[in-house]
């Protein structure tokens, strides 16, 4: 009998058979890893799962990849994607399908009789099936979770770089985290595109969230002031903490742009350079408090 | 002066580098550098985990916890493979770069360190050695 054939016989007399088996094999694993599935959730995916291989074997083919097959690999990525959003590993996201092979080749044991040369060729017409999906079940858990990671770098990349507008004409931008140049290049466009926009004449840069600040920091840092320098807006930098300080002295950078301490240093600068300063209105009192 | 404990990091990406300062940070932290000293290492690993990556196309770096009498120091060694340096002396003179950078981490790497080494055979590749005493 030809290896489709037999195997579409089996998956649909035994689906019953083939399925109770699987679940069981699959909750035997979800106990081990804590039981993240739920087991309903687990016997409606398991069910539309064998019955899906079912039909995709009516069409007569043992090619994972084809059309007949449409509808299981749209099942199977699917729970491979809620898979990794969930957080499940890899190793029990694949096991979903692998479990499935030892079901599915004692079925073929049960039908066949062993000894059979039908059951040989079965076998390895279900093997190859079966560890087609299931590398086609890693590869959208793979995709889903680069797709995670993609937008969590976009956010981060987004939230690191905001330019903040603290008075009019003084921009002030905090930055957070590692400089590495992909995200130094989209800080420098940030706060160059802030500049025209709010028409401003100072911008603060604050390196307070900065862990470590070497060469390439510092060579990143004064080349945004230049070109700053160039669109007519002056640059102080800010948030330079006395380890810093100390180690760029040694290190022999020397920043060539007004810097203070704290952002409420250079803000209280930027204030005096456009003619401006913060009074207080009245004294403090005890009847205020 | 005896070696407590070693491990070897790679230096094949950007990430690399990163990976690199946080994880020297962390062995800093470990055997009780003062925040300055912390800042200098890290800072220190991260000129010359960035040079073994853009000019001694990656390479690897061996973190070592050292120990001389009751003193623990943090000992760093970046080895490449890459082209060498053919005039150490002037590779170290401030500002003299031979790629785009200010020139001043070599120089810059040493003052931030209690002891450096540097080795290098053109054609066959560099070592730096530096290390940092509590």
């Amino acid at each position: 009998m030809h290896g489709a054939e037999l195997l579409r016989k089996v998956v649909v007399d035994d689906a019953g058979g083939i399925r109770d088996a699987w679940l069981a094999i699959l909750a035997a694993g979800m106990t081990a890893h804590g039981g993240r599935a739920r087991e309903g959730e687990l016997r409606t995916q398991a069910g539309i799962v064998v019955s899906q291989l079912g039909e995709g074997l009516a069409a007569g083919d043992l090619d994972a990849d084809g059309s007949g097959f449409a509808p299981l690999r749209e099942t199977l990525a699917d729970i491979s994607r809620s898979r990794a959003l969930q957080g499940f590993t890899p190793t029990d996201t694949a096991n979903f399908v692998f479990s499935l092979k030892e079901p599915v080749f004692e079925a073929l044991g049960r039908a066949c009789g062993s000894g059979s040369p039908d059951l040989a060729t079965g076998v390895v017409s279900a093997g190859k099936l079966l560890d087609r999906l299931a590398l086609h079940t890693m590869e959208t858990f793979l995709a889903s979770r680069e797709e995670v990671i993609g937008r969590q770098g976009q956010e981060i990349a987004e939230l690191s770089t905001p330019v903040v507008r603290l008075w009019d004409g003084i921009l002030a931008l905090p930055l957070i985290g590692t400089l590495d140049s992909a995200r130094t290049g989209v800080v420098m466009e940030t706060l160059l595109q802030a500049i025209v926009d709010e028409e401003a004449e100072i911008a603060i840069i604050d390196i307070t969230g900065v862990p470590t600040v070497d060469t390439l920091v510092a060579q990143h840092l004064l080349k945004t002031v230049a070109a700053a320098r160039l669109m007519g807006a002056d640059c102080i930098v800010s948030g330079i903490r006395p380890q810093i300080a100390q180690t760029m002295v040694h290190l022999g950078v020397e920043l060539n742009v007004v810097s203070k301490a704290t952002l409420a240093d250079a803000f209280a600068v930027a204030l005096r350079r456009t003619g401006r300063k913060v009074v207080r209105q009245q004294a403090p009192t005890e009847e205020r408090r | 002066m005896a070696v407590t404990r070693t491990e070897t990091l790679p230096i094949r990406t950007g990430d690399d580098v990163v990976r690199v300062r946080q994880r020297v940070r962390a062995l800093a932290v470990e055997i009780g550098l003062g925040l300055v000293d912390q800042t200098k290492i890290v800072t220190a690993a991260s000129e010359l985990a960035r040079n073994t990556l853009d000019y001694g196309g990656g390479g690897d770096v061996m973190a070592e916890i050292v120990q001389a009498g009751a003193r623990l120091g943090l000992r760093l060694t970046f080895d490449d493979q890459g082209p060498g340096i053919a005039d150490i002396e002037q590779a170290m003179t401030d500002h003299y770069t031979s790629g785009g950078g200010l020139g001043l981490g070599l120089g810059g790497a040493k003052r931030l360190s209690n002891e450096f080494h540097i080795a290098s055979m053109p054609g066959k590749g560099t070592r730096v050695t530096i290390a940092r005493w509590k």
